[in-house]
């Protein structure tokens, strides 16, 4: 083999660089999601915190679904607990900080939601 | 060993149904598990098979009638207030020529042709901004409400085009910073969405009559249009009413007592 001596260190060096992700990640710390300030007179949201975390959205397009096509504004959640189908008035009265529930989140996962081009977020965070 | 391709089949088949019968078991298990939405009307809600308003134009004669209903109006649903030809209009006012273009007579009534009226959206029966949004963010329901999913919409502004009464606005600008006082209970707009007067919708449904007729009381009148005995239909026996261009066909919604 011509130039061994070079092949094969770059060739060390090449797989070190490339294989970088795994082994860093295994030296590394877990990853810990953001702190999110939650309100602190609730235990639960209205629904079990693993699917609000995954399908908060879903859930919310449904809202607007129901509210503005059928006029049925009430849900009823897996519990039988009621709210009224809205962001501004059910989520965002006990979710009142914006910047520190859904931006932080939002940044974390980069998703740049356009809820509030239009919704008015809580007056406590302004 | 020496296998035949019968066998070979046989075996690859089974695992290949076993495999798919497992993930769909899985699937099944899954999504009973999943949280199962409903969704019900408000108990207060107020219904009608066809909603109109029916305005006793007598009563308005001040700015300060007609300021009432439009700031209720204004405030209730986050209405900027922008100068000039950019402006949004849910309810606003106008002269007799202009809100009944096709009764102009000569040697009128000049207190008739002097007042000044209401206009807003019509909520019409065959509403052409309904056929011609392409994304069916304006849509009718079935109480007759013609009403938006800002949403969908993509500022298109065929609406506008389609419109026979200029019920429309478009957002030219962030209407923000024309909110006098927002209500954090409604939402605003945002920058090239089109909107209207949605003969407050939200407000029927948790059993509260529009903005603009709990601000004028006994003069703007709110009913059931297909209810022989509602209070709409009663004023329109006893009074001669106008409706904003009725030869057009788009079976307007909104009534004028003259």
């Amino acid at each position: 083999m011509y130039n061994s001596k070079y092949v094969i260190s770059g060739l060390v060096i090449f797989l070190a660089v490339f294989s970088y992700p795994f082994w860093g990640n295994l030296a590394s710390k877990d990853y810990t999601g953001p702190k999110l300030s939650l309100p602190a007179d609730q235990k639960q949201c209205i629904e079990p915190v693993e699917f609000m975390r995954a399908e908060h959205m879903t859930l919310l397009n449904q809202w607007r679904d129901s509210a503005l096509r059928d006029g049925k504004r009430v849900y009823v959640a897996s519990n039988g607990a009621t709210w009224e189908a809205s962001l501004q008035k059910t989520c965002m009265s006990c979710h009142t900080n914006k910047a520190e529930f859904c931006d932080t989140c939002h940044l974390e996962n980069a998703v740049e939601p356009y809820c509030w081009t239009c919704h008015v977020p809580p007056k406590g965070n302004e | 060993m020496k296998r035949s391709r019968r066998q070979f089949l046989k075996v690859a088949s089974l695992s290949v149904a076993g495999l798919g019968a497992q993930l769909a078991a899985g699937g099944v298990t899954k999504a009973a598990a999943a949280v199962k939405p409903s969704y019900k009307e408000d108990a207060l809600a107020l219904k009608a098979k066809r909603w109109a308003m029916v305005i006793d134009t007598r009563e308005f004669a001040s700015k300060e009638d007609f300021d009432a209903c439009i700031n209720a109006c204004n405030f209730a649903h986050n209405v900027p207030e922008i100068p000039g030809k950019t402006e949004i209009k849910w309810i606003w006012k106008d002269a007799y020529e202009h809100t009944f273009t096709e009764t102009t007579n000569k040697y009128q009534s000049k207190e008739i042709e002097d007042r000044e009226y209401f206009m807003l959206c019509n909520h019409c029966e065959n509403p052409p901004c309904v056929r011609v949004c392409p994304t069916q963010a304006t849509y009718k329901l079935e109480n007759g409400i013609v009403a938006m999913d800002y949403h969908r919409c993509i500022g298109c502004r065929f609406c506008m085009a389609g419109c026979p009464f200029g019920a429309r606005s478009f957002n030219f600008t962030d209407p923000r910073p024309y909110i006098k006082e927002i209500n954090p209970k409604f939402p605003t707009r945002m920058i090239g969405v089109v909107e209207k007067c949605n003969f407050c919708v939200e407000r029927l449904d948790e059993g509260k009559l529009p903005a603009c007729v709990e601000a004028a009381p006994g003069k703007i009148h709110f009913g059931d249009l297909s209810d022989p005995e509602s209070e709409v239909r009663k004023l329109l026996e006893e009074n001669y009413t106008l409706r904003r261009k009725p030869a057009l066909g788009t079976e307007p919604g909104v009534f004028y007592i003259i």
